[in-house]
């Protein structure tokens, strides 16, 4: 493993995976709590306008991606609180418009898309320094934010109503922690893609929420797992020469599936309670 | 006697067409213990909400203390009728009795000391106290009933509005709890909703009945004929107000 580092492509896709844990470690744990897992899935497949709207301009798609997922994440947010649609019609309905209005972009564009693939699936050996830059940044957004707002965050997820019967703006609360959802689909584009980017929202924070009960420990844990899943899955895709983003999903399923078998037998549970 | 909750000729529809609430008066003062009754599907979790502005009347005047219920609501402790689906939630009795304080701060402050000995206090008050590290899924539904109240008077409200609160606490423990609403009812006005007749107790000093129309006397008096009207079958009158009768006498 050592030796592969002497390359710059392999110290920028691990930094990359390290900074993406950060991400989808806090943020997943309130998608797997508030239970907004489809909503994200909704977030990430929207985004791929994005995708297609910085081919268009001639601008790297991550950033198109920025403005597009988060102006997905404020239309699924207001129209399911404005109007009476339910919430899962809404979230079919812009999946498949962002997807929609990509594949027109791209269309649109002049001559060929080239890394389309790494986009959709994740092609975490090809992050340009620029994008570990984006990453950093969009980190510290979500620290702060949740540093910010933690306790507001822990009320919204637990109890949404009563919080707003106690003067928590829950709306406004509820739109910010979809842009941050947003934001965390943005950093993990590079890594997973955005077809896969659910895995690791979803795997490291649910094994954690088994593991403790306090919220705090939880968002370590997830980012510790997602670290794990992530790098190991990087190193296996190298070794074997096997598509990036794909094996590290599989790796986090794997976890989640051993992680369940030890539950069974409650070995775990005993060591960490 | 101080006004604390008034509406007047309330209408709520949902989707328009379906009716919740018609035309309801409701004047509730200071120190009332107020017992509302009614079927299921009969609006009394809407009347709830109509107070706490979370649902908006096509018709009529809500006022809680003088103001619009937006407003007023974090004078109000809340008891919703509330399940825990999620065993798991990473939460404690303790953050959840503190979730009740975070209207009295600016966004991103921490909780205070004196929030902190407010959420003792209310603990305390519902003898959960031993039980503020527990995680909150791990208790049993009396108890998170009790934690859900202790939440509610962390605020240290002027009125209490409690939704089917008996629905997860046994007959044995219902004494008890409510003592302890008698006990709040020298500082807190009580309005507390129930389908079940049995569950509303010699504590409460006036009751009302709710099918989308509200029969309210200001008194602790229903007769048969509203009861009948209410729940839509005939009612065999049970009086079980000893020292104080609920029912009007009746069995000639």
């Amino acid at each position: 493993m050592i030796e592969i580092l002497q390359y710059e492509f392999m110290r920028n896709a691990l930094v990359a995976a390290l900074l993406a844990s950060v991400a989808c470690g806090i943020i997943g744990v309130y998608v797997v709590i508030k239970r907004i897992v489809f909503i994200s899935g909704g977030i990430a497949h929207a985004s791929f306008g994005g995708i297609g709207l910085g081919y268009l301009l001639g601008v790297d798609p991550v950033l198109g991606v920025v403005p597009f997922s988060i102006a997905s994440a404020l239309g699924i947010g207001i129209i399911s609180k404005k109007t009476n649609l339910p919430e899962d019609t809404t979230i079919g309905m812009l999946w498949v418009m962002g997807m929609a209005l990509g594949v027109i972009f791209i269309g649109l564009s002049p001559g060929y898309a080239p890394d389309l693939f790494g986009y959709l699936f994740g092609s975490i050996l090809t992050v340009p320094f620029s994008d570990i830059i984006l990453m950093s940044i969009l980190d510290v957004i979500i620290i702060s934010v949740v540093f910010l707002l933690y306790k507001e965050f822990l009320a919204l997820s637990f109890d949404e109503e009563f919080a707003t019967v106690v003067g928590v703006p829950t709306k406004y609360l509820y739109f910010i922690l979809l842009c941050l959802v947003a934001l965390t689909i943005v950093v993990l584009i590079r890594i997973v893609g955005i077809i896969l980017v659910m895995a690791l929202l979803t795997v490291p924070a649910s094994i954690s929420k088994q593991l403790t009960h306090n919220l705090k420990k939880m968002m370590v844990f997830s980012i510790f797992l997602s670290s794990v899943f992530s790098v190991s899955g990087l190193w296996i895709s190298y070794e074997i020469n096997l598509a990036s983003g794909a094996t590290i999903v599989l790796v986090s399923i794997g976890g989640f599936l051993i992680f369940s078998l030890f539950k069974k037998s409650s070995l775990i549970f005993k060591l960490f309670i | 006697m101080e006004e604390l909750i008034k509406l007047k000729d309330v209408w709520v529809y949902y989707d328009k067409s379906i009716c919740a609430l018609e035309g309801v008066n409701l004047s509730i003062y200071k120190q009332d213990f107020l017992g509302i009754i009614g079927p299921n599907g009969g609006g009394k979790t809407t009347l709830l909400k109509v107070i706490l502005g979370l649902v908006k009347p096509a018709q009529g005047k809500v006022e809680v203390l003088g103001d619009v219920p937006e407003k007023s609501r974090k004078f109000i402790g809340y008891v919703p009728q509330f399940v825990l689906f999620d065993r798991d939630f990473p939460a404690s009795v303790w953050d959840v009795v503190l979730m009740g304080r975070l209207g009295q701060r600016g966004w991103g402050k921490r909780y205070s000391n004196e929030d902190k000995k407010a959420a003792v206090e209310a603990l305390k008050k519902v003898g959960m106290f031993e039980f503020k590290d527990r995680q909150i899924g791990k208790l049993s539904g009396g108890e998170q009933q009790r934690v859900l109240v202790a939440r509610a008077l962390v605020s240290q409200p002027k009125i209490l509005l409690l939704d089917e609160p008996m629905a997860n606490i046994d007959t044995s423990m219902r004494a008890e709890f409510y003592e302890l609403l008698e006990e709040l009812r020298s500082k807190i006005a009580i309005v507390l909703v129930s389908h079940d007749l049995s569950a509303i107790s010699i504590y409460v000093n006036k009751i009302a009945c709710l099918n989308r129309k509200l029969f309210y006397h200001d008194s602790k008096e229903i007769t048969a004929k509203e009861l009948e009207e209410i729940y839509q079958c005939p009612i065999e009158l049970i009086a079980h107000g000893v020292p104080h009768r609920v029912l009007k006498e009746h069995g000639k």
